[in-house]
């Protein structure tokens, strides 16, 4: 059985049992795989996507590893990338103040926050993407990660570009208090008029994902995938099992568990991850076709796949980013 | 446009003029630290919401059942007489002895109450009636069950829902502002607040477990916080304070009947927005912009109009 205090250990707001400290072997080159043990080529464990060959254990991915691994090739533009997150509540606990470990966390990081958005092309077919870095203080949601979002959010429904959300995160994000909790509200509130818009929004819920994150945009997806095995819950297990005095059933709160539920649509390898995008993107533009004719904004940008490498392509982007470029300023 | 309001400056301004009007609206209150409201908040004989609707409303109807599962009894709702017009009442209820808490789950909801809820706005919605929730919940359930009903997918879709209803929503803070489980109820046109209940983003002792590593400091926590109906007015999160005369649990009638007061008020000023040519559209605008504006950040080209200006 997995031991429940296997799980707990997923919980500490800056992991290191991802794989990249703990489990990494001397020079870097082997890692060991945390489920089976296996000892991993790193080169192998990087062309397999940081899925492990032997037993299919997804390791966790930075925010710009994921974003590297959907698109195409410098194709992604990031947008709002200096926007920072401020101490509205100069918030102080037992470690220090938040102003203190916002910038800790920045430089340890790399990242000025916990969501990356932008738009890329997947097999020369435009997203967004909204990834959260779970590095980044559990990637939880606070005023900067709600703004990016919801601008992401605002950008697609005008451009009508389909977004993609990569949700990992230990929910709000406790130091900005109240702000924290409204971002649950604000995203959703924009996730609505994207609905209206008929834009199609696609939830990729990673391992792990919990709170207030997944009690908002993350679960009111058109389309909820997971990664096997991702953890997904609103509670986290100790607090219930605190709470409940329960012992968990066996595989609680996985991705299997959420899909046997009915919770989600699907479970995707992440070495299938890109060919069920395509395969949606395919869908939805064939939809709006059909549907509306040429008054939808992003069917002009679409290209048939055997096109990948025709002149539709480089017409198509400077079109959106044109697009995307003047739905900032609003 | 891509200000964000909810400057420090801003703020500052207005706590400032909160703090002076304090002695006065709260007659002694003030020396109350926010651990002190947050036992106010919880305190047992706290007026709950079946208590402001029996005072307040006449010909309730309580209306059961999300229609899936089951009928969860930690939220009540129904159809009642407000003043001179029909409401749909929701709320949060909390036990007045033991063995109703037990009922009631202590006011902790599980997924088939913010399906009830999410029911009961919709058929308000349908047929052009205002809703009013009282908000008063220590936070949605924690439990096996939830969670194998979708607990975050059920106040996700509450908020969808409240995001996108046409017609005006009036919350009020009675007690304690549970985390989301309290905003699963919460995205209201307008949010007041009892000045002696808190709202946050997580318990006190919660956080105080996790960032301390130590339950027993939820008094700093609380502190640190800003959960009290001051701070949140101060960040332009809620719209008004409702003041309690005394503690509500020491005199309910008083607290309650400024409660009353309260709502008729934001619902007249809503009704006006929404009895105008397509008042509905503006109600939802101003809706989307009321959440919207919310948060704050840094970003390098305001640094610079702000010291430009």
């Amino acid at each position: 059985m997995r031991s429940i205090l296997h799980r707990g250990e997923k919980f500490q707001p800056l992991p290191t049992d991802d794989g990249r400290l703990d489990q990494q072997m001397p020079g870097g080159l082997w890692q060991k795989c945390p489920k089976c043990s296996e000892l991993i080529y790193a080169k192998e464990l990087e062309n397999n996507l940081r899925v492990c060959p032997k037993c299919d254990h997804h390791f966790r991915l930075r925010a710009r590893e994921r974003i590297a691994q959907i698109s195409d090739p410098k194709s992604f533009e990031e947008w709002d990338r200096d926007i920072q997150p401020t101490d509205p509540l100069q918030f102080e606990d037992g470690s220090g103040s938040y102003s203190e470990k916002l910038q800790a966390t920045q430089q340890k990081s790399g990242e000025l926050e916990a969501l990356i958005t932008g738009a890329a092309t997947v097999d020369n077919r435009p997203i967004a993407l909204a990834v959260a870095d779970f590095d980044f203080l559990g990637a939880s949601m606070g005023s900067v990660y709600g703004e990016k979002l919801t601008r992401a959010i605002e950008r697609c429904a005008e451009i009508g570009m389909p977004l993609l959300t990569v949700n990992a995160s230990g929910g709000a994000r406790m130091h900005e208090g109240l702000f924290s909790l409204m971002q649950m509200a604000k995203t959703v509130a924009a996730f609505a008029r994207l609905g209206e818009a008929r834009v199609p929004h696609i939830s990729l819920l990673a391992d792990p994902c919990y709170g207030g994150v997944t009690a908002s945009y993350a679960t009111v997806a058109d389309i909820i995938l997971a990664e096997p095995g991702a953890l997904v819950g609103f509670a986290g297990p100790r607090v219930i099992e605190q709470i409940t005095k329960q012992k968990l059933p066996e595989g609680f709160q996985t991705a299997e568990f959420l899909l046997s539920h009915g919770m989600i649509d699907l479970i995707v390898d992440r070495t299938d991850l890109k060919r069920t995008l395509i395969e949606l993107l395919n869908h939805y533009a064939r939809v709006h076709q059909v549907d509306r004719g040429e008054s939808i904004p992003w069917e002009p940008t679409f290209i048939e796949p055997q096109s990948s490498n025709g002149t539709g392509y480089e017409d198509a982007v400077p079109e959106y980013k044109r697009a995307a470029a003047t739905g900032s300023g609003s | 446009m891509r200000r964000a309001i909810h400057r420090r400056g801003d703020n500052q301004a207005v706590l400032e003029a909160d703090d002076q009007q304090e002695p006065e609206n709260a007659a002694g209150q003030s020396a109350l630290t926010p651990w002190d409201r947050v036992k106010l908040a919880r305190h047992p004989d706290r007026p709950h919401s079946l208590d402001y609707i029996n005072e307040l409303m006449t010909g309730f109807i309580e209306l059961h059942g999300d229609r899936r599962y089951g009928d969860d009894q930690a939220i009540v709702g129904g159809i009642a007489r407000f003043g001179d017009r029909t409401i749909i009442v929701l709320g949060h209820q909390k036990g007045a002895d033991t063995k109703e808490n037990i009922r009631r789950n202590f006011g902790m909801v599980r997924p088939e109450g913010y399906r009830k809820a999410e029911r009961l706005m919709k058929h308000a919605e349908k047929f052009g009636i205002p809703v009013v929730t009282f908000i008063d919940t220590p936070g949605a359930e924690p439990g096996i069950g939830s969670e194998e009903r979708g607990q975050g997918t059920a106040i996700a879709e509450s908020l969808l829902t409240m995001a996108d209803l046409k017609t005006p929503i009036v919350a009020v803070v009675i007690g304690e502002g549970g985390s989301g489980g309290a905003l699963a109820i919460g995205m209201a046109d307008r949010i007041l607040m009892l000045e002696n209940a808190v709202y946050a983003v997580a318990s006190p002792e919660a956080c105080a477990a996790i960032l301390w590593k130590d339950a027993a400091k939820a008094p700093q926590a609380a502190a640190t916080m800003r959960i009290t109906a001051n701070d949140l007015h101060g960040f332009g999160i809620i719209d008004e304070i409702v003041p309690e005369p005394s503690p509500a649990h020491e005199n309910p009638q008083l607290t309650i009947a400024a409660v009353g007061m309260a709502v008729d008020r934001s619902l007249n000023a809503l009704m006006k927005v929404v009895d105008q040519p397509s008042g509905l559209d503006r109600l939802m605008e101003q809706r989307y912009e009321k959440f919207r504006r919310i948060g704050e950040w840094s970003e390098a080209e305001e640094t610079d109009r702000r010291a430009d200006g």
